[in-house]
């Protein structure tokens, strides 16, 4: 029997956290990555990007301060920090597509070994589709982050050897933060981070089912 | 003196000479959407539901016009606005990069009976593809979606060491855009994120109409903190202050 016990949400979010280097721009992700801002250390100055245009974003406002002119990706109410800035969604892309951002952190459903990614769609025919800024952060940002549960409710490795459902990107994911194991996305394949504590190496290849780099 | 009003201003003949004034100021939504015509693209300001030009849309709604295009990023909230204008039938075709929401039911509805055609776009492409209608370029080549479905069937070069994409400018007839300070001249000032698509928006379109919270006198807003130069807009409307609600995403149960 496994002698494991799975990063929680919390804990996933501050292990993202731990690698994001001072005074970088970081974009977060709808869901999951919106997370890691609580585990960013406040001696670490860190500016963060919402690319409906705002530069400098800060924590969710006081109950009853909420400004609906004044929201995240996710349509949720935030706060601007001092020195933050607004700007138009033209400027606002150019940060990402222009190769300004340093860091975007986003969910999916697929990434494959060598970094491509699926997290826009499953291509089921009677689902609305929606993208959203997911192809132009994943394409543009310097280093692309994807922060998941390592495999579905049912069990199977969402690191897979190609993806299965619509892709997002091609090659452009760096580096897999995952409730299990850190795994870095390179041409030649995967190669480990890190794993959770009494996780072995072996038991990792397993449930991905792909050869792993230590 | 006689005085007679076109487009752009009052023209006036006075005792000394002849005396023209700008003046975009429109006395009301339907004087500023008058002559909109069927078949018109209409760009629509907002994200979620910050920068959504509720009155004006309103305004499209009675003024009439049918089989339009409309470009928003998102396809409507609930059932007012972008979606009260779906409801009604009067738009042919969307182009945006987030219709599903978890309050898009009016769009879901048409949508999934055949009744609306959808152009997915990413968010950056759309917004750049508008730019690049109001800048006077016919495409550009980018990054964004190469090797996916939204890139399927389009042209595609190596540049820079990259595999780039051509997107095509988007056009518009008619934009519609929530502002916060305007003055005569048709320069505008935005509040917070509520910005969003709005100056890009401005300058792609023939005719902007942007409402207003305020109209200033020439020489208020400062030059410096101009969003919007006058150039891009053709009228503006001053609306009552109408707090910004939710929309776009589940709330807490």
């Amino acid at each position: 029997m496994s002698n494991y016990r799975k990063r929680s949400k919390d804990e996933l979010a501050a292990r993202v956290a731990r690698d994001i280097p001072d005074g970088a721009t970081v974009n977060l992700g709808i869901g999951m990555p919106t997370l890691v801002a609580n585990h960013i250390p406040s001696s670490r100055e860190v500016l963060l990007h919402s690319e409906n245009g705002i530069l400098g974003m800060g924590p969710s406002p006081r109950a009853g301060e909420e400004d609906y002119d004044l929201i995240n990706a996710g349509k949720q109410p935030v706060t601007l920090l001092p020195g933050g800035a607004y700007f138009h969604h033209a400027d606002s892309f150019a940060m990402m597509r222009g190769g300004h951002l340093d860091i975007c952190v986003l969910g999916a459903f697929q990434v494959s070994a060598t970094g491509d990614l699926s997290n826009w769609s499953t291509g089921e025919p009677e689902a609305i589709p929606a993208v959203g800024g997911a192809m132009d952060l994943a394409t543009g940002a310097r280093q692309t982050w994807v922060m998941m549960d390592l495999l579905t409710k049912h069990g199977e490795s969402k690191v897979v050897g190609r993806c299965t459902y619509p892709l997002t990107g091609i090659g452009c994911v760096r580096r897999i933060y995952s409730d299990l194991a850190t795994l870095d996305c390179t041409p030649q394949g995967l190669r480990l981070v890190d794993t959770v504590d009494g996780l072995t190496h072996a038991e990792l290849e397993k449930l991905v089912g792909l050869p792993i780099q230590p | 003196m006689n005085t007679a009003s076109v487009p752009w201003g009052i023209r006036a003949v006075s005792r000394t000479g002849y005396v023209f004034m700008i003046n975009k100021i429109a006395t009301s939504v339907a004087e500023a959407l008058a002559g909109v015509k069927d078949g018109s693209t209409v760009m629509i300001g907002g994200f979620g539901t910050a920068g959504i030009p509720n009155q004006l849309i309103d305004g499209l709604i009675e003024q009439g016009a049918r089989d339009l295009t409309v470009v928003n990023n998102n396809a409507g909230n609930g059932e007012a606005g972008l979606a009260a204008l779906l409801k009604a039938g009067r738009v042919r075709k969307i182009i945006c990069s987030f219709p599903r929401q978890a309050d898009s039911q009016v769009f879901d509805g048409l949508y999934r009976r055949g009744k609306l055609e959808l152009e997915l776009v990413p968010q950056g492409n759309l917004a750049e593809r508008i730019r690049a209608a109001g800048a006077g370029i016919g495409a550009f080549f980018t990054p964004t979606g190469y090797g996916t479905d939204l890139a399927k069937g389009k042209e595609t070069r190596l540049l820079d060491g990259k595999m780039q994409v051509l997107e095509y400018a988007i056009h518009g007839d008619l934009a519609l855009i929530k502002a916060e300070l305007g003055d005569r001249w048709g320069n505008l000032t935005y509040r917070k994120a509520a910005r969003n698509f709005g100056p890009v928006m401005a300058t792609a379109c023939s005719h902007t109409v942007a409402t207003v919270h305020e109209i200033v006198t020439l020489g208020a807003l400062d030059p410096e903190a101009v969003v919007t130069p006058g150039i891009f807009v053709q009228k503006i409307v001053k609306i009552d202050r109408v707090e910004t609600l939710a929309g776009g995403f589940k709330s807490a149960a």
